[in-house]
């Protein structure tokens, strides 16, 4: 390794030798690799962290490489998984790392097992649902979970942090019925950036045992506002994450959104495992861009969505048809309902 | 009146009177929110019964799914 790699982080006195070397010795899981994963991960590659595990369940796509640092327009045209494209080019930056990239839809049935092997995760899912999955693995098993969201120009940022911070959970104690998604409002790299420079500052000050106040923090760089809360006292001592007596439910199968390949229709039917109402009308309102030929009655909406047609229910169900992938049938659901 | 919101100063229309107008007011009723008002956060089930006053300083972080 070149003494001088690392010599600029290691000036910087809160880090140091003796933080390079924490660095070094960490093993860092990132749920996501678009545009918040490619960001963080980069960032966290440069900076010598050791072994790096990167998972996502997507293909790179033209309407990624706006905001997807890592990836080029060739990752598009051999459709490359992004867990794959994201490994090779972040092993070009840093040889002398260990880049881990696993192309799998992050549930309740596998969450455990990445969690318990590294000593931090970076969130950079599109959806709260895995957001929810992610937290309760990451209480249970006592490893520090830095959420990171961001639509538009606006992004937020929260450490959570084992036993110490409240969870995700004592935060959001539903799931939103509808939310705005990157694929309906859009968003702009510098938010991106915004975010992911607050994460991976959060990252490095676990990493290297520094001060960390836990702020929930947001920001709107268009508009150029943020705000700060300091939400210690929303820890909710019967929270059935973090609470006294959990029951982890976002692990439960129960729980899962359990997705049907229906054969010989190459359909995917999709249902959520938490109750969630989707307000057909207005997801209408805000697919007249984004979706072709969208009709709604009183029980679902059906539109046609780049080679699919998706047809939603009242009750948070879908079908989509047009693949037999159900982690491609998911990434689509989450891309339009969030 | 005039309050401070997420640090800045925002001229409000007469009839937002609590922090459920607020909501309503930034179309956020529907959302997940966190609300700071003179830096204690609000209590979600008593968001009607919370009045906001000229010059109060209230911090509303709102949640999105994106990234
Ligand atoms: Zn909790």
């Amino acid at each position: 390794m070149s003494i001088a790699r690392y010599s600029r982080q290691e000036l910087f006195s809160p880090i140091g030798k003796v933080g390079q070397k924490k660095l070094k010795d960490a093993r860092v899981l990132l749920v996501g690799a678009g545009a918040l994963g490619t960001s963080s991960a980069e960032m966290l590659v440069r900076a010598g962290v050791g072994h790096i595990t990167i998972v996502d369940r997507d293909y790179v796509e033209w309407s990624n490489l706006q905001r997807q640092q890592l990836y080029t327009e060739k990752d598009v045209m051999e459709q490359l998984p992004k867990a794959v494209a994201a490994r090779n080019r972040l092993k070009e930056v840093n040889s002398e790392v260990i880049v881990e990239g696993i192309v799998a839809d992050v549930n309740g049935m596998n969450v455990e097992e990445l969690v318990k092997r590294h000593g931090l995760i970076l969130d950079a899912t599109d959806n709260f649902e895995t957001r929810l999955v992610i937290n309760d693995a990451a209480v249970k098993h006592n490893v520090p979970f830095v959420f990171a969201a961001c639509v538009a120009s606006y992004g937020m940022m929260f450490p959570m942090i084992p036993g110490r911070t409240p969870c995700l959970h004592c935060l959001m104690d539903h799931l939103p019925a509808q939310n705005q998604t990157c694929d309906t409002v859009g968003v702009i790299s510098p938010i991106v950036q915004l975010v992911t420079a607050y994460q991976v500052t959060s990252a490095l000050k676990i990493l290297t045992e520094n001060e960390l106040q836990p702020r929930l923090q947001s920001f709107d760089i268009w508009k150029n506002e943020q705000a700060v809360i300091n939400v210690e006292s929303l820890k909710n001592k019967d929270c059935p994450t973090c609470g006294s007596h959990p029951t982890f439910p976002f692990l439960a199968y129960e729980n899962q959104t359990k997705a049907a390949v229906l054969c010989g229709r190459n359909t995917v039917q999709l249902r959520p495992g938490m109750e969630r109402s989707i307000p057909l009308d207005k997801l209408a309102l805000r697919l007249k861009e984004l979706a072709g030929d969208v009709t709604v009655n009183p029980y679902l909406l059906s539109c046609t969505y780049e080679d699919y047609r998706l047809v939603f229910f009242k009750d948070g169900r879908a079908l989509i048809h047009g693949t037999s992938e159900p982690a491609q049938a998911k990434a689509i659901y989450h891309r339009i309902v969030g | 009146m005039t309050i401070q919101l997420n640090g800045q100063p925002v001229e409000l229309p007469e009839d937002v009177k609590n922090i459920d107008d607020l909501l309503r007011h930034y179309q956020l009723e529907n959302r997940i929110v966190i609300v700071e008002l003179n830096h204690e956060i609000a209590d979600k089930s008593k968001y009607t019964q919370l009045p906001i006053a000229d010059g109060d300083k209230v911090e509303m972080i709102h949640f999105v799914g994106g990234g």
